[in-house]
């Protein structure tokens, strides 16, 4: 089973690296309103119950590859 | 100076840690005895307070300080703080103690980019606790910075809840990493656990620009001590 998981710096926090992505693609004459950077985290899973794996993912997000202050956090399964 | 007794203060090192012997350098000349501690070890030595150094640990992967919280040793630092041991995190021990949760708040890529690393003046907001018991509220110090990741950050409801039991420690008095009200240092509701972006370990002779290191680093030497006697 993979998952991927989707770390986002949560809405109103600023993102310094999404303002630099930004106004470097406007010089490059692209028309960005805004830009954010995020993180991706795949990961290789044993085949299991998805729901269990859910469950267990969401508490590593919660513990460690995103901090619940500052980002928000999605999971995708892919089985 | 010479015939007090000097407390023994633990500085931990992580992978990548960089100013562990200067810490430990200047506790030594300030009248205390530097431990390393690798980190590793399940357990602390017998200290009297505890010192996360400035550096790079674990390379800073996914954020600073995320992967250092689950070092073998922090279990230990967190008994100890938990049961009222003084533990200082300076830079990067700030950032662990952060993401360990000892310390509210969180420290984010400075607002600039830019990694900044010069000497910064400060205004002590809170005297009132073990690591500033030879400073005034008011006072201003200069001691430098030297970061990429020093933007610290707390909600509208965390900052209201840090001023209310005077948490702020520590502001800059120009801003060099956009830290939020100017941030540069907070401690737990208790006072046992402070964090601070400023390296005072690197202002602690007159070679290096500024003694007023001394002041931070003096305070947490003399209530380690009087922790020492009162436990004697």
């Amino acid at each position: 089973m993979k998952a991927t998981i989707l770390v986002r710096p949560k809405p109103g926090i600023l993102d310094p690296q999404g303002e630099a992505v930004q106004s470097s693609l406007r010089q490059l004459g692209f028309h960005v309103d805004e830009a954010r950077v995020g993180r991706v985290i795949d990961l290789e899973l044993d085949d299991g119950d998805e729901s269990a794996a859910r469950a267990e993912l969401e508490r590593a997000c919660e513990q460690l590859l995103a901090n619940p202050l500052i980002e928000s956090y999605e999971i995708a399964l892919e089985t | 100076m010479t015939d007090q007794p000097r407390p023994r203060i633990a500085v931990v090192t992580f992978p990548g840690s960089n100013d562990d012997h200067d810490a430990a350098l200047a506790l030594e000349r300030l009248g205390a005895d530097a431990t390393l501690v690798w980190h590793a070890e399940p357990e602390l030595p017998d200290v009297a307070a505890v010192v996360l150094p400035g550096g790079f640990s674990y390379g800073d992967y996914l954020r600073c300080g995320a992967i250092a919280r689950f070092a073998p040793v922090m279990d230990a630092v967190r008994r100890f703080a938990d049961g009222g041991g003084l533990v200082l995190g300076i830079c990067n021990g700030f950032q662990v103690l952060c993401e360990a949760g000892l310390l509210p708040g969180v420290l984010r890529p400075n607002a600039s980019l830019s990694f900044v690393c010069r000497n910064v003046a400060l205004r002590v907001e809170q005297a009132d606790t073990p690591f500033t018991g030879r400073v005034q509220p008011g006072q201003t110090l200069t001691i430098p910075v030297k970061h990429g990741v020093g933007c610290y950050f707390a909600d509208a409801e965390l900052l209201a809840r840090l001023e209310a039991n005077g948490q702020i420690v520590l502001r800059y008095e120009a801003n060099p990493n956009g830290s939020v009200q100017a941030i540069a240092g907070v401690a737990n509701e208790t006072k046992n656990v402070f964090g601070l972006m400023p390296h005072p370990e690197h202002a602690v002779d007159p070679l290096l620009g500024s003694t007023d290191g001394t002041l931070i680093l003096g305070s947490l030497i003399d209530s380690a001590r009087e922790r020492l006697l009162t436990a004697a």
